[in-house]
């Protein structure tokens, strides 16, 4: 190819890429497309394939099937060296025996480039650590070493910004700071941010679009709004968020919508919302989206009745309810403590409504655990 | 709520047990006394014998004098023996260092057909006894009619060195975070400036390492030099061949000059280490 | 742009100056070694000069008459690891776990010693052990030893000096090996109801295991083959193989017993290591 891949900008485009080793898939038959200005998001369980997709556009692994163009030119095969894209690395990685200065001026001067002074200085008052040029990383705390391994990587003005799990060694509170922080960088610096991540609120906070991965596939893409309101599959509806997913048998239509039969009583949710392929199906809602309200009150919308109040749990914010239902499932209800009104107790009788547009439908022969599994990863957060 | 507590009281520990656990704390550190002095016994007695006004013999005490001290090379051929053992050491150390680290590269680096047998081939050296290291290759000498001497002994030094500065240089290099090359590569680092910018300098102080090892291995040497250096004195043979009469106490101010510059620049390399990581 | 070398041919291309090296100079000596044991001296020739007889009876012979010393040897080498495992497992473990900030300052001075000569060190034992010595005259003085018995030219000097002298190689494994434990495994095990013995019988030690059989075999494998320290500190009545060897190089000249005897040495450490490394159950020494 006579095109310099150094020189190569626009989209990114992963087609059909598969990273096998032996007989394991960790990425199987990928294809994507990362907007060029955009702030995109992997995520996904560990173990799911979005680092090894992270580091097959890197250029540190090279995909056993398929092709990476960045704009038009084909970078597949090309060294991590040859491509324009940095990469944030989840424990930053910074040179010990190099100060902050030499770190960041790293690239710059591999790739010869002249004022070098200038474009460390200028990256330093961007990240707001310009005093600390002639440290050394080992002397910095964590979240400054967080924002020198972005300065680093940022000062070469890449087509493309790699951001491996990089808030992951952060305490919770640094970490918010930082997902604002960097959100404002990648708008201020206009450069296409590829963030990789297993915190679904993490990715919610700063993409602008999300691709959910699961064993080495791409789930669902597209922005938080869409993901979270309405999943396409288990996966997705128990991995972001939390969801009730309660299994229906579809018994007819009724304008836009469909009736739905759960275990005797009837709801109805909008025809277009519904991923369902037969006339099984789980019906999918949100614990913030559920009302509760005492046995024998008047109450709109999608109805079920009674259910029995298992436990309460207060979290200042919110109450959560563990209801269970007659069929024996236990819903869980997020009721926003807004009214000033007591919270129920143990043992009431109850009944759960909701504003059918907010239901979503998915396959009857989906695994309802799909994403529910607790990652020990996340336990720490 | 009423308070019926009563001023805080200082807990008291029964006297016997307040003596086992001042033993049981500080029994170790008594021991470590007692392990120390009995390590350095010899030292002492090397350095103090240093100071005698001994002439040829240095078994009693006659006198304290500076003129060893002042006149190091006084006994013969001792600056000769000790010449020989540093220029052996030089060389030995150059040669075992720079084979011994590509090998340890090269193993660590790499996942190769023959791997483990590599590490065996490693080892094998250092489990062997030196007596038969040294009279094995004075045999290979006698058949290919090499004379003992020099470069014979340098040979059989750089061999038995090779398998430790391996074993120490790939510690480090295990130690190194591969993410370092990696990034370093991201940002537009080829292998060979990634190798020469990144990889050298974190793994340099574990080939200075090797380095001091081999020199230190290679100066102490005696049984293998012992059977490969012919007429050649080192500073151990002298040590020994002198042994029966009473050795120089020169030899006692060049063994206690060792151990200073040895203890020097070790403590020194900490230092440096601590004044890197502040 | 740089060049690339494939990347199959690096590996070996680091490897081959030094596995030359060590084929030349230690794989092939070994192997003529074990032709040479198996030589005869010619019939009416000179010293040094042999044939190749396929004697294997030289392996048998240098064996019977040199059981003794084979015994010495292993005996010897076997007592001073024990010794030195002794002396220096309290040392590492005080280092490691009792020496707070000195910790770095306490392993200089384990190795500082042996900066000096180990011939040097030898013959100081020597002297102060000896005659002339300030020991052996007070303890005869009080009564204490015989007037005939000696500390030097005994089988005890002989042993200690090898203790004294390998204790390097038995602390820094040791000490490696410690080092590594995590102290909240031993707060672990009093808060189970462990007292401090049971707990150093049932958690330390087994955690450390690694570094004993380490230093285990960097002790026993060089003492095994030592002469010096016999040649040095014993009499003829403690000749070691050691000293057998190199006399049968120097003093009288006859390289194939010499050389059946490093092999059988050499075969005797080999075969006790893999019983030792097979019993202690540790595989990854290098």
């Amino acid at each position: 190819m006579a095109i310099d891949p150094i020189e190569a900008r626009g989209d990114l485009r992963l087609t059909r890429i598969t990273k096998s080793y032996g007989d394991f898939k960790a990425v199987d038959d990928l294809t994507l497309t990362i907007p060029k200005g955009s702030f995109f998001a992997l995520l996904g369980p560990s173990g799911c394939g979005k680092t090894t997709t992270l580091r097959m556009v890197a250029g540190l692994e090279e995909p056993t099937v398929g092709s990476i163009h960045l704009g038009d030119t084909d970078i597949t095969t090309t060294r991590p060296y040859q491509r324009p894209i940095n990469t944030v690395f989840q424990n930053y990685a910074l040179f010990p025996h190099l100060t902050i200065f030499e770190n960041i001026a790293f690239g710059l001067r591999r790739r010869g480039v002249k004022d070098v002074k200038e474009q460390v200085e200028k990256v330093l008052n961007l990240v707001e650590l310009p005093h600390l040029a002639g440290r050394k990383p080992t002397q910095l705390s964590g979240g400054q070493q967080q924002r020198i391994a972005l300065a680093r990587a940022i000062v070469n003005r890449p087509a493309l910004l790699l951001l491996d799990e990089p808030l992951g060694a952060l305490d919770l509170k640094l970490r918010r700071q930082m997902q604002i922080e960097l959100k404002w960088i990648q708008r201020e610096v206009g450069l296409t941010f590829v963030h990789v991540t297993h915190d679904q609120e993490e990715a919610m906070t700063m993409a602008d679009t999300i691709a959910v991965m699961n064993e080495g596939k791409i789930e669902q893409m597209g922005s938080p709004a869409d993901l979270y309101d309405d999943p396409e599959t288990a996966f997705v509806a128990n991995f972001l968020g939390q969801s009730n997913l309660i299994k229906g048998k579809i018994e007819g239509n009724d304008g836009d919508n469909l009736v739905i039969d759960i275990f005797g009583q009837k709801i109805s949710m909008p025809k277009a919302r519904s991923h369902a392929v037969d006339n099984s199906l789980y019906a999918g809602i949100r614990p913030e989206k559920f009302r509760i309200t005492r046995a024998g009150s008047d109450v709109r919308g999608n109805v079920l009745n009674g259910g029995r109040i298992e436990d309460v749990s207060y979290i200042g914010v919110s109450t959560q309810y563990v209801v269970a239902m007659p069929w024996g499932q236990e819903l869980m209800v997020f009721e926003q403590n807004d009214d000033g009104v007591p919270p129920f107790n143990k043992g009431e009788e109850v009944i759960i409504s909701w504003e059918p547009s907010f239901t979503f439908g998915l396959r009857g022969d989906e695994d309802i655990e799909a994403g529910t599994e607790v990652n020990p990863e996340q336990l720490d957060e | 709520m009423s308070s019926k507590i009563k001023d805080a009281t200082i807990p008291t520990i029964p006297f016997k047990a307040r003596l086992s656990r001042w033993f049981g704390r500080n029994l170790l550190r008594i021991y470590m006394i007692f392990g120390f002095t009995y390590l350095f016994i010899p030292v002492a007695y090397t350095f103090a014998f240093s100071f005698n006004d001994s002439g040829k013999s240095n078994l009693i005490w006659k006198g304290f004098t500076l003129n060893n001290w002042k006149n190091p090379c006084g006994a013969p051929q001792i600056c000769n023996a000790l010449g020989n053992s540093i220029k052996i050491g030089l060389l030995a150390t150059t040669f075992a260092t720079i084979l011994g680290t590509m090998i340890a590269f090269a193993i660590a680096r790499y996942h190769f057909k023959g791997r483990s047998s590599s590490n065996l081939l490693i080892f094998l050296p250092m489990a062997t006894p030196e007596i038969v290291l040294g009279a094995s290759l004075l045999s290979l000498f006698l058949v290919f009619k090499i004379n003992p001497g020099f470069w014979p002994t340098v040979i059989a030094h750089v061999m038995f060195c090779i398998s430790f500065v391996v074993v120490t240089v790939k510690a480090r290099i295990a130690s190194l975070d591969p993410r370092l090359e990696q990034a370093a590569m991201d940002l537009y680092a080829n292998e060979l400036e990634t190798f020469r910018r990144v990889t050298l300098p974190l793994v340099a102080p574990g080939i200075a390492g090797a380095a001091l090892l081999a020199f230190s291995l290679s100066f102490d040497d005696f049984i293998i030099t012992n059977f490969n250096s012919g007429t050649l004195i080192t500073f151990p043979k002298f040590v020994y061949v002198a042994a029966a009469r009473g050795i120089p106490a020169q030899a006692n101010v060049i063994g206690s000059s060792m151990f200073f510059l040895a203890l020097t620049i070790v403590i020194a390399g900490q230092l440096v280490n601590r004044k890197k990581t502040r | 742009m740089s060049i690339t070398l494939p990347k199959v041919r690096v590996p070996y291309l680091l490897l081959f100056p030094g596995f030359a090296f060590l084929f030349t100079f230690f794989i092939l000596p070994i192997a003529n070694l074990a032709q040479t044991s198996t030589q005869t001296p010619i019939a009416g020739g000179d010293t040094g000069q042999y044939e190749q007889t396929f004697a294997f009876s030289n392996y048998i012979n240098a064996f019977l008459d040199n059981r003794d010393q084979f015994a010495r040897s292993f005996v010897y080498a076997t007592l001073a690891t024990i010794f030195a495992l002794a002396i220096a497992y309290p040392l590492a473990y005080a280092i490691a776990f009792k020496s707070g900030k000195f910790k770095n300052i306490l392993l200089v001075l384990v190795v500082a010693p042996f900066f000096t000569s180990f011939l040097l060190r030898t013959i100081a034992w020597k002297q102060i052990l000896g005659e002339e010595g300030f020991l052996v005259p007070t303890l005869r003085n009080l009564h204490l030893m015989g007037q005939q018995t000696t500390i030097t030219s005994t089988a005890v000097a002989v042993v200690a000096g090898m203790t004294y002298n390998f204790l390097p190689f038995m602390t820094l494994p040791l000490y490696a090996s410690l080092e590594r434990i995590d102290p909240r495994t031993i707060e672990a095990s009093g808060d189970l109801y462990a007292n401090g013995i049971t707990t150093f019988r049932r958690v330390t030690v087994p955690l450390s295991m690694p570094g004993v059989v380490a230093g285990t075999l960097l002790t026993f494998i060089p003492a095994a083959g030592d002469y010096v320290n016999a040649s040095i500190l014993g009499s003829p009545n403690t000749k070691m193989i050691g000293n057998v060897i190199e006399s049968r190089y120097f003093k009288i000249v006859d390289y194939p017993t010499a050389a059946a005897l490093s092999f059988t040495l050499m075969a005797a450490i080999l075969i006790l290591v893999t019983l030792y490394i097979r019993k202690a159950g540790t595989e990854e020494l290098v």
